[in-house]
């Protein structure tokens, strides 16, 4: 799956060019014919599990390290071979990589004073950087004296001090903790709005991802298993991989009748279009918090199960609860309810209710089990 | 996207400047090692497969005793035709010439024969006084002249020289005597180093600081300085002869306890390192399952500290094994390996054996190198584990038996410092016990005098500098730039193998390689550069080591960022990685620096007049029976290598006030 989908029409030129790259290591593929356009201006999150090559694709956009074919173009300029530093991008890492015995001033100023500025004038750009990641005081510091979230945004005022046409960031909060990293996020997204930097991050956080990107591209196994936005990714899941990794997820084994049906055990299902042929097994996959609780008894109608609640947990805003039915064998049926939800049907542990898949919300994919995926 | 035309060719990268300059000083680091390293190691180890020979069916002869030319005859038909007991010996080596006149029994330079003598094979050659010929013409020469000249052996390879050495009694002993004395010491300073650390890690007795202090004195002087105080003590008119109960402190006794003096910090710093990374958690897991005290030690502190107690085994092993200094002092007619080496080269000129014992004695040093770095490796698996540190808790009886263990070691340690002093400071040890500075006046005695003091400072300088740049500048390339990955390996490969080879071998493979007219670089012969050269080789390991620990430490992608930042990397290195490491850059230098004062071996064979050391006026005095004004040299070592240490501890603590305001919090 490696079709591209450009929000900014046919018309614009694509700011990155990603075309066909391969990265071997020995016989093992990291990348297996990477193909992606960035816009300009876009903040795109590559997201996926350890090991599916997202910050290989990074470092050979960097150059970092080199790919072992394919070609990259950034601004129509072909940049496939040049060294990092003939390459037009700034880079924060999860470690920050702050110089540790420069001064926080020093640090940003490090790619500025080479520039043949006069002191006065790299003084002020330093302050402005500052000022923009929210730490105007701390100039004269050292990076030890400063804290996780702090260190971070220094290394982001450093990488974006050069005012660079790509600003790539490796798993930049993954070091800090959870309060400080939901704070970060906000900011240096609504930095990145500000300056307008074509930013490329890496994460294996789908909720950083989610909350971050204008685009997210999936990938495992080195390869790209979809690029879209939040919604689609979240609502469109294109693969069984992406559907399961990206939020919670039931998966039950089906047998496809037609189009836009399938068995589960003894009950037919409507569900979303697809294309697999009749008689395969597939796999039937509905999101917790899209089971609705039906009131009364409807168990007559289509896409309707009787169900026993197993057990509940509650998670603040909502409740989840396991459902057990002769239809969803062992594994049991996971859905969110509203508190309100539960208020209203008096639901408990032991329960019996009726619940309702609906048709729009059931997705089929080939294949029987997630492992088998793309 | 095709149509873009970046396609699936293979991507070669495009180098910039820095990649450039990258390459340029690995190559001339790596060149560096070959050069120091490499070459003349393998030149060695031709040198012990080259054997010589003469060969004396190339040479013919003719004689004219006033009735005209006789048939030309070999001499090798000359050999033949003499009595079985009066036939030359035809094995020899490099340097070896035959008078011709030996196979003419009724030979008289007085005669009025004549002589004519020609080379019969390609490559012969025969030397008439110094003039050296190697044509096919025949040379005629008067009974007079013809006393002249000597016929070379012609060299050929093989094992000859090995089977020599294996059949020659006297030199096979001292593999036997050698592996003895280095089993003894190690069993004897491992048992001792780990009762020291022991009680210093896990008593509450007083004076610990005082006591670690002491404990790496031995590492200031050179090796021979012990020798020489159980000379003065145990010796023929030493005060303490009597306790050795009639045995000879020259030989195995002696440089046993000489080798547990100078190995002794070695093994204390591996085992203390060991002791004290282990986990207090077990020993509190061992208390709550009832283990007593006897068994606690031998299930939990034994294995924890296993791998420093083997590694302290084979570092103790591989030092005494290859050690020169001190069986050259005190081992008497007791021969051992590194001995022969000397006794071979300097003694009989038989470069060849000296370059088979050289093999000999690699044989166990590269074996202790191989089993010491695959426990270390193990070691540093076992570290990773996060460990609380044991805290002691006092025990009356447990502290105060540590600090009469502790006590012992120290006066022991002190106490040879003290003999070399005392003897150094009267007139005449032990019959006069006045004053004097008469064993100062270096200038009167054999050595090399205050000169020789004044290279070895000299000496030791350009080697920290020097040193400490090469060691910096390599470790940097391998750990922390990219690419070129057959050449990274090659380079750290080199880096390890000095720690394998003994100080003597180093020395012979150097005379061999430098001393070769051929050798391009051969002006560095006898020069104070082949000195540095020798040393900073010899010490390269272990500097190489600190400069990488220090180096990983970093974070690795500050190479990236910096690129990102299009900074060129010497500006990172200069501004970033150089000021983070100085502490570990300081330590290289004072490594380099204090040994450089004190090694013996390998620059043994490189001195030249202008550049004797004064560790080497050391081993030469003694051996001149100037043994006073040798204690005295050596107290000097001592000394300066104290105030280098005093020096570097003010630096470091002025440098890191100065420039690592950022470590303080």
């Amino acid at each position: 799956m490696t079709s591209t989908s450009t929000p900014g029409g046919e018309a614009a030129r694509p700011f990155l060019r990603v075309c066909n790259l391969v990265k071997a290591f020995g016989p093992f593929l990291a990348l297996k014919d990477i193909s992606l356009d960035v816009m300009e201006g876009e903040f795109v999150c590559f997201l996926g599990p350890s090991g599916c090559g997202k910050t290989t694709l990074l470092r050979a956009i960097a150059g970092l390290d080199l790919q072992t074919s394919g070609g990259i173009e950034q601004a129509g300029r072909d940049i496939s071979l040049l060294p990092p530093s003939q390459r037009d991008f700034g880079i924060v890492f999860q470690s920050y990589a702050l110089f540790p015995n420069l001064t926080v001033a020093r640090n940003v100023a490090y790619g500025l004073e080479s520039l043949g500025l006069k002191r006065a004038e790299i003084d002020r750009r330093v302050a402005d950087l500052l000022e923009l990641v929210g730490l105007p005081d701390q100039g004269a510091k050292y990076p030890s004296q400063l804290s996780g979230g702090q260190q971070q945004r220094i290394a982001l005022a450093r990488a974006i001090a050069m005012s660079p046409g790509l600003l790539l960031l490796d798993e930049p909060l993954s070091a800090l903790d959870a309060k400080v990293r939901v704070h970060l996020r906000h900011e240096i997204k609504s930095l990145q709005r500000r300056i307008g930097v074509t930013t490329i991050m890496v994460t294996h956080d789908q909720e950083e991802a989610l909350s971050m990107a204008d685009r997210i591209v999936v990938m495992n196994h080195g390869v790209i298993e979809q690029v879209g936005t939040p919604a689609e990714i979240y609502r469109e899941p294109a693969t069984l991989f992406v559907a399961d990794f990206i939020g919670a997820m039931n998966k039950l084994p089906v047998r496809v009748e037609d189009a836009e049906h399938a068995r589960l055990g003894e009950t037919r299902l409507q569900c979303r279009p697809h294309a697999l042929d009749p008689g395969a097994e597939a796999t039937l996959a509905i999101r917790p918090e899209d089971v609705v609780p039906v009131e009364g008894n409807g168990t007559g109608s289509a896409n309707r199960f009787a169900v026993t609640i197993s057990e509940m947990e509650f998670l603040g805003s909502f409740w989840r609860a396991w459902l057990a039915g002769p239809a969803f064998g062992a594994a049991g049926l996971e859905a969110d309810f509203s508190v309100n939800a539960i208020r209203r049907l008096g639901l408990e542990e032991g329960k019996q209710l009726t619940v309702e898949l609906p048709a729009d919300r059931l997705h089929v994919f080939a294949g029987a089990g997630v492992d088998e995926d793309g | 996207m095709a149509s873009l035309g970046l396609g699936s060719r293979a991507a070669k990268p495009k180098l910039d400047r820095d990649a450039w300059a990258v390459r340029a000083f690995m190559l001339v680091i790596a060149l560096y090692l070959v050069v120091a390293l490499a070459l003349p190691l393998t030149v060695m180890l031709s040198k012990s497969l080259s054997t010589y020979r003469f060969d004396l069916t190339a040479f013919e002869l003719q004689i004219d005793k006033g009735e005209g030319w006789s048939v030309p005859v070999t001499l090798a038909s000359l050999a033949d035709a003499l009595p079985a007991d009066k036939r030359p010996e035809l094995a020899t080596n490099h340097d070896g010439r035959f008078g011709v006149v030996d196979l003419l029994p009724d030979f008289s330079f007085r005669a009025k024969t004549r002589y004519r003598l020609r080379n019969a094979a390609d490559g012969a050659v025969y030397l008439y006084g110094s003039e050296r010929i190697a044509d096919r013409e025949w040379h005629e020469y008067s009974s007079n002249e013809f006393r002249r000249v000597v016929v070379r052996p012609a060299a050929s390879r093989g094992l000859d020289n090995y089977r020599t050495y294996f059949s020659t009694p006297s030199l096979v002993q001292s593999i036997e005597n050698s592996a003895w004395i280095a089993s003894v010491s190690t069993v004897l300073t491992v048992t001792l180093a780990f009762a020291f650390a022991y009680a210093l890690a896990r008593t509450c007795m007083p004076l610990k600081g005082l006591f670690r202090l002491v404990a790496l004195i031995p590492i200031l002087v050179p090796s021979l300085l012990p020798g020489i105080a159980l000379v003065y003590l145990f010796g023929n008119q030493g005060f303490l002869k009597e306790l050795l109960l009639g045995e000879s402190i020259y030989g195995p006794i002696g440089i046993v306890i000489g080798s547990v003096f100078f190995t002794f910090p070695h093994a204390f710093i591996i085992i203390a390192t060991a002791l004290a990374i282990s986990d207090s958690r077990l020993h509190e897991a061992a208390v709550s399952l009832k283990a007593g005290a006897w068994r606690r030690f031998w299930t939990v502190t034994v294995p924890g500290a296993r791998y420093g107690l083997i590694s302290a085994a084979f570092v103790v092993f591989t030092l005494v094994i290859t050690d020169f200094g001190l069986p050259k002092v005190i081992g008497g007619q007791y021969d051992v390996l590194a001995v022969d080496i000397y006794k071979q080269v300097i003694g009989q000129q038989n470069f060849e054996m000296g370059a088979v014992v050289s093999v000999v004695l690699l044989v166990p040093a590269v074996i202790a190198f191989a089993v010491d770095r695959a426990i270390q490796r193990r070691q540093v698996a076992a570290l990773s584990a996060r460990a609380v540190p044991l805290e002691p808790k006092p025990d009356p009886a447990a502290d105060w038996s540590g600090f009469a263990l502790c006590l012992v070691v120290a006066v022991f340690i002190v106490g040879i410092l003290a003999v070399c002093q005392f003897a150094a400071l009267v007139k005449l040890w032990p019959y006069d016990l006045s004053p004097s500075l008469r064993n100062y006046e270096f200038d009167r005695m054999d050595g090399g005098g205050w000169e020789a003091y004044g290279n070895s400072i000299r000496m030791a300088l350009y080697a920290a500098a020097i040193g400490t740049a090469v060691v910096f500048v390599g470790a940097y390339l391998v750990e922390k730039t990219q690419g070129f990955r057959t050449g990274r390996t090659l380079f750290q490969f080199l880096a390890m193998m000095p720690m394998a080879i003994p100080g003597m071998v180093l020395g012979l493979a150097y005379i061999f390689f430098f001393n070769d007219p051929a050798n391009p670089l051969n002006f560095l012969y006898g020069t104070m550069a082949i000195l540095v050269l020798s040393t900073v080789t010899h010490f390269y390991t272990v500097s190489h080591l600190t400069a990488v620990t220090a180096l990983k430490q970093m974070d690795h992608e500050f190479e990236s960022v910096s690129a990102s930042l299009k900074q060129p990397v010497w500006r990172l290195f200069a501004r970033v990685t150089v000021p983070v490491c100085l502490p570990a850059i300081l330590d290289i230098s004072i490594y380099l620096f204090v040994n450089a004062m004190t090694t013996v071996s390998a620059v043994v064979f490189l001195y030249a007049p202008t550049t004797k050391l004064a560790s080497v006026a050391v081993l030469n005095m003694d051996d001149a029976g100037d043994i006073a004004p040798a204690a005295a040299m050596g107290m000097m070592i001592f000394y300066t290598n104290v105030a280098a240490r005093l020096v570097h501890l003010a630096l470091t603590r002025g440098l890191l006030a100065r420039t690592q305001a950022w470590r303080r919090r």
